[in-house]
């Protein structure tokens, strides 16, 4: 449960933290200090548990059905990290409280920060593998955001965009990785995995496997070669560059090779992957820090340079690398959080963090100055601080390697060399900003920050002074449950203390003093950005190029396999479609089924003929003569309906029937606003050449297609009826339905869930045909009346008046009395709909068709003035019928939609029989009803506006 | 029965492909109508043909499946229809705003250049 706890913690605040105002600074930091600091109290007082039990668990099923359970594990290692994670986060908190300024937008700042500790607790207390990798991408989420904190600033964009895709592309890498390992080991859980270990390094994929993980935490480490993004994401602020980038995200990928180091360590691919990757970046990275001009890019290449040597520590396939790394990774998040926290107080004293401007601070800041000397002391390895302590062990690893031959000599060289620039890039740090000559030309007047701010980086001061003369008292219990967590039964005897006596890695560490020494002096006059002899390879040219190489290759891709013009996707669609089922049949042949076919009734073959006639006609005239169109595609719309009252369909027929009538107004009203034809094409006489071969393409392709679909239609309906689940439905349909039509029971409940989301759609399309129409302009040209509307006798819209005037008259009564006369048929078709053909669709249709007859004969105006429908009424008291319905189920504790009835007899009415379906069929009803109009007045609407506007239009 | 109906789908389906191949909005939306009458049939058609036996269930004769015509696909194409309206009616509300932005009633909202 404390495990829980620990994890949720941060990722409550941080939903807290979003939620406060922008300007509350102290609260903001009240919220997030105690966060971290509850958190860090939590982890620190479950020492005793985890030293007793060895490993805490605690896991809730995920998905059990893939074997996957939400698992928190908590080892000594764990412990350790947790406590890092959490001890840091609440010294930067108070750091960031006063280093933020007063106008930035703190609550975004406190919250991604907060949800970033959650995220990286996440990865270290995660108990299984792909969870773990879900949290590491949560940590480069967290981090994109953080780095693009100051958004209006070009560098920050981007270094948070190179980050990001650097981090993300090497977690993807990492998940392919940790499921193969999964697959490999039997299980995802961590135990489970670390028990395989001879399973695992035998399995052939083995060295895919270690690619792909090693590619994931390379990348997030910043290691060689894709080591550029973190020098970019210093355009974070500090605290985050601090907490982030050197304490604790950059170290998961460290964290995961020491956490996988039982299973995938001591093989030779191992030793050259991730020994090679580190010792390329111990050395490079600490060369190119020598050269930086920013105080954060010394520190971020020398960040590079120390997870190089963690790297390459772990690489080595010896028990005592791995505490030399463990302890390592945890004294350098001391001294370099303390130092971006003293480049930090610089940049924010003197408005400036250009080592070339700086110099001679010593004075006006002495505290920060000294703080800042003790901790690039404990990074350049100096004796009785604790960076010497690790770098020591280090030496001496490199020392007594169990390597053959050349190997042995050139490796402790090459540490030595590494030792020499972190020595000079140290010295260079610390000398040429506080000390030399005062500068006069700050932006600000240097002095001290409050002590508020100084005092985070004074308590990872004191630790590392503390580390370095007193190991075994303060670190050793703890470093010690960390490696024995790892290693298990292997653990090697060590001894930990400030002296060892003179030996082969104290003249390393002696040469690599004086060496950096020597080689800061000699470097000193360098002030240019150049970096000698390196200045060729950039990793940041080289991801810029491959970025807009891809994304330019991409984007021709798409042009190619997607052009702008609809009618070539078309062509293509159909093209395919009648290849992917043309070459199957060409292949295999296609044979009629052999059913007994029905005779061909003769009406049926002429209505046919009528309504291909139709189809056809449709096609032909479609472009001049739209209204003929329109009334031909009723034709073949009337022929498909009588097909369905022929084939035993009845409400398939009624709904066709009543759809087919409410469409042909809809398009009617639409046709008002479509273009003359194009007076350009009119007078052509001859059509071009290309066009007819055009035209004679697409009548092959539709005509092949036509008749494919014909064929594989003939085949089906020549086939045996396959029952299918039918039978169930007419089986249990008045049994359980409690009712006798069988569609309309599968509509309204057996498939109830089905149909209640298919009318939440008619709704939304309703709503946005609405909200569409509010924003429409039509073209200028289709704004007058139309000509035969000016030719005849125009129809005073007067709203007072008994009955339209004109010609409309007659048809007006009629209308108007038909109005209570559909009302009832709809009702009619409503009720009966459960056992007859009928429903909710056909009555909602019939229903909005008497209401539309209203609009067409009386005009809006008129009808509007007598007759107030609220469409969006009707929507949402549907709506509500038929979850209403639905809902009610659960007050009986039945699943929703289940139908309840009851039977029974009341007083003056008899014997009565009551539904929950019906309640939910008169919500599709009201919904139908409510859409249908909806649409449709909306689009009438648009004439009575077009006529409004241009009286104002004259006016302008 | 058999074939008429296979036929018809065919003419249908072939007509409306033909006219969403066509370049104006009016064309397609027609040619949409007109294959969702095919598609409908074809789906219908899944039950096979069988005239007189409408499944609203008999006291009479029991509800013995040979007796009714398959429900299933009569249930979806009832939602198809409703839904291809729905979606006939968005189209329609598309094509006229998209006349309106660009001034044209080509699917491109825009001539082409060799027409």
């Amino acid at each position: 449960m404390a495990l829980l706890s620990i994890l949720l913690l941060p990722f409550v605040g941080s939903l807290f933290a979003a939620l406060l105002p922008s300007n509350a600074r102290n609260a903001e930091a009240w919220l997030a200090g105690a966060v971290s600091l509850a958190a860090t109290v939590l982890v620190a007082s479950l020492y005793p548990q985890v030293m007793a039990e060895g490993v805490l668990r605690m896991s809730i099923p995920w998905a059990p059905a893939l074997g996957l359970d939400f698992s928190l594990r908590m080892d000594g290692f764990a412990w350790l990290f947790a406590l890092l994670v959490t001890g840091m986060g609440t010294l930067i908190v108070v750091y960031a409280r006063y280093y933020m300024a007063p106008t930035d937008p703190v609550p975004r700042f406190f919250s991604f920060f907060l949800a970033f500790m959650g995220a990286m607790l996440g990865i270290v207390l995660s108990g299984n593998l792909v969870q773990m990798a879900m949290f590491w991408e949560l940590t480069s989420l967290a981090s994109f955001m953080l780095i693009a904190y100051w958004h209006h600033r070009p560098d920050a964009r981007r270094g948070a965009r190179m980050a990001l895709v650097v981090t993300g592309t090497g977690g993807l890498a990492l998940l392919g990785g940790m499921l193969l390992l999964g697959h490999m080991a039997g299980g995802y859980d961590l135990d489970t995995v670390l028990a395989a270990a001879g399973t695992i390094q035998a399995h052939p994929w083995y060295p895919l496997t270690l690619g792909l993980i090693a590619l994931g935490a390379l990348t997030k480490s910043a290691q060689f070669p894709f080591h550029f993004w973190l020098p970019h994401a210093m355009a974070a602020p500090t605290p985050v560059s601090a907490y982030l980038h050197s304490a604790t995200m950059v170290k998961a990928g460290v964290f995961l090779l020491a956490r996988l180091w039982p299973v995938l360590a001591g093989t030779d691919a191992w030793f050259w992957i991730i020994g090679g990757a580190g010792l390329c970046t111990l050395v490079l990275a600490g060369y190119l820090a020598i050269f930086q001009q920013d105080m954060k890019g010394v520190l971020a290449y020398s960040t590079i340079s120390h997870l190089g040597l963690i790297t390459l520590l772990l690489g080595m396939n010896s028990p005592l690398a791995l505490v030399a790394a463990v302890f390592h990774l945890f004294n350098h998040a001391t001294f370099k959080a303390s130092l971006f926290m003293a480049a930090g107080i610089v940049d924010h004293e003197t408005g400036t963090r250009d080592l070339r401007r700086l110099s001679g601070l010593y004075r006006a800041m002495p505290i920060t100055a000294t703080l800042a000397m003790v901790a690039a002391a404990a990074m350049a390895g100096v004796p009785l601080l604790n960076g010497f302590l690790s770098k020591e062990m280090f030496f001496s690893e490199t020392v007594f390697l169990d390597r053959p031959g050349w190997q042995r000599v050139a490796l402790p060289l090459a540490a030595t060399v590494a030792g020499m620039f972190s020595v000079a890039y140290s010295l260079r740090f610390i000398h040429q900003v506080f000390f030399g000559p005062k500068t006069t030309d700050l932006p600000r007047e240097p002095h001290d920050p409050t002590r508020w701010m100084l005092l985070p980086s004074g308590l990872l001061v004191a630790a590392c002074v503390l580390v370095g003369i007193f190991p075994e008292i303060t670190v050793g219990p703890f470093l010690r449950a960390a490696t024995d967590s790892i290693l298990g039964a292997d653990a090697p005897e060590y001894n930990l203390a400030a002296w060892h006596g003179f030996n082969l890695p104290l003249v390393m560490s002696a040469a690599a003093l004086v060496g950096g020494t020597v080689l800061y002096r000699v470097f000193l006059w360098r002030t240019s950005e150049m970096v000698p002899l390196l200045e060729r390879i950039d990793g940041q040219r080289i991801f810029d190029a491959l970025q807009l190489a891809v994304t330019s290759r991409a984007t021709r891709l798409i042009e190619r396999l997607s052009p702008r013009r609809l009618q070539a996707q078309l062509l293509a669609l159909v093209g395919v479609a009648l290849g992917g089922a043309g070459l199957p049949i060409l292949a295999n042949g296609m044979a009629w089924g052999t059913r007994t076919t029905t005779a061909a009734d003769p009406v049926f073959v002429l209505l046919w003929i009528i309504g291909g006639v139709c189809a056809l006609a449709v096609a032909w005239q479609a472009k001049y003569h739209r209204l003929a169109a329109l009334i031909f595609a009723g034709g073949a719309g009337l022929a498909t309906s009588l097909t369905f009252v022929w084939l035993s369909a009845p409400d398939l027929a009624l709904t066709q029937l009543a759809v087919e009538v409410v469409t042909t107004v809809l398009i009617l009203l639409g046709l008002r606003w479509l273009p003359r034809r194009d007076e350009r094409y009119a007078g052509q006489r001859r059509v071009a050449v290309a066009a007819r071969l055009r035209r004679l393409r697409d009548v092959l392709l539709a005509g092949a297609t036509g008749l494919g679909l014909a064929g594989v239609a003939y085949a089906i309906l020549s086939r045996p009826r396959v029952d299918g689940i039918s039978p169930f439905f007419l089986e249990y349909s008045l049994p359980q339905g409690g009712g006798l039509n069988v569609v309309n029971v599968i509509l309204v409940d057996f498939r109830g869930f089905d149909t209640f989301g298919e009318i939440t759609v008619l709704g939304i399309v309703a709503l946005t045909v609405f909200a569409l129409l509010r924003r429409f302009r039509p073209a200028p040209e289709s704004e007058p009346l139309p000509s035969q509307q000016n030719e005849q006798d125009k129809p005073v819209a007067d709203p007072s008046a008994l009955l339209p005037a004109g010609y409309l008259a007659l048809p007006a009564v009629l209308v108007r009395l038909l109005l209570p006369l559909a009302m009832l048929v709809s009702l009619f078709f409503l009720l009966r709909g459960h056992n007859a053909p009928g429903g909710g669709f056909v009555g909602g249709l019939i229903l909005a068709t008497a209401l539309l007859l209203q609009y067409m004969v009386g005009g809006i105006v008129w009808v509007e003035a007598r007759l107030r429908i609220h469409p969006l009424l009707w929507i949402t008291l549907g709506l509500l019928a038929a979850a209403g319905a639905g809902l009610a189920a659960w007050l009986t504790g039945t699943p929703f939609l289940t139908s309840l009835a009851w039977h029974g007899e009341l007083p003056l009415l008899g014997e009565l029989h009551l539904s929950s379906v019906l309640l939910f069929d008169l919500g599709v009803y009201m919904l139908v009803v409510g859409a249908t109009v909806l649409m449709l007045i909306a689009i009438a609407h648009q004439s009575l506006r077009a006529q409004h506007r241009k009286p104002m239009g004259e006016v302008a | 029965m058999e074939v008429v109906l296979a036929l018809a789908i065919g003419t249908l389906a072939g007509s409306g492909i033909y006219l969403l191949l066509r370049p104006r909005t009016f064309q397609l939306i027609m040619g949409l109508s007109l294959l969702g009458y095919a598609v409908n049939l074809f789906i219908f058609g899944m039950g096979r043909l069988q005239t007189g036996a409408p499944p609203v269930i008999d006291a009479v004769r029991g509800s013995d499946p040979a007796l009714y015509a398959d429900p299933v696909p009569q249930a979806l194409v009832l939602t198809a229809i409703v839904i291809g309206f729905a979606t006939t009616a968005l189209f329609l509300v598309v094509l006229l705003a998209s006349r309106g932005l660009s001034g044209t009633d080509h699917v491109d909202g825009r001539e082409a250049e060799n027409p």
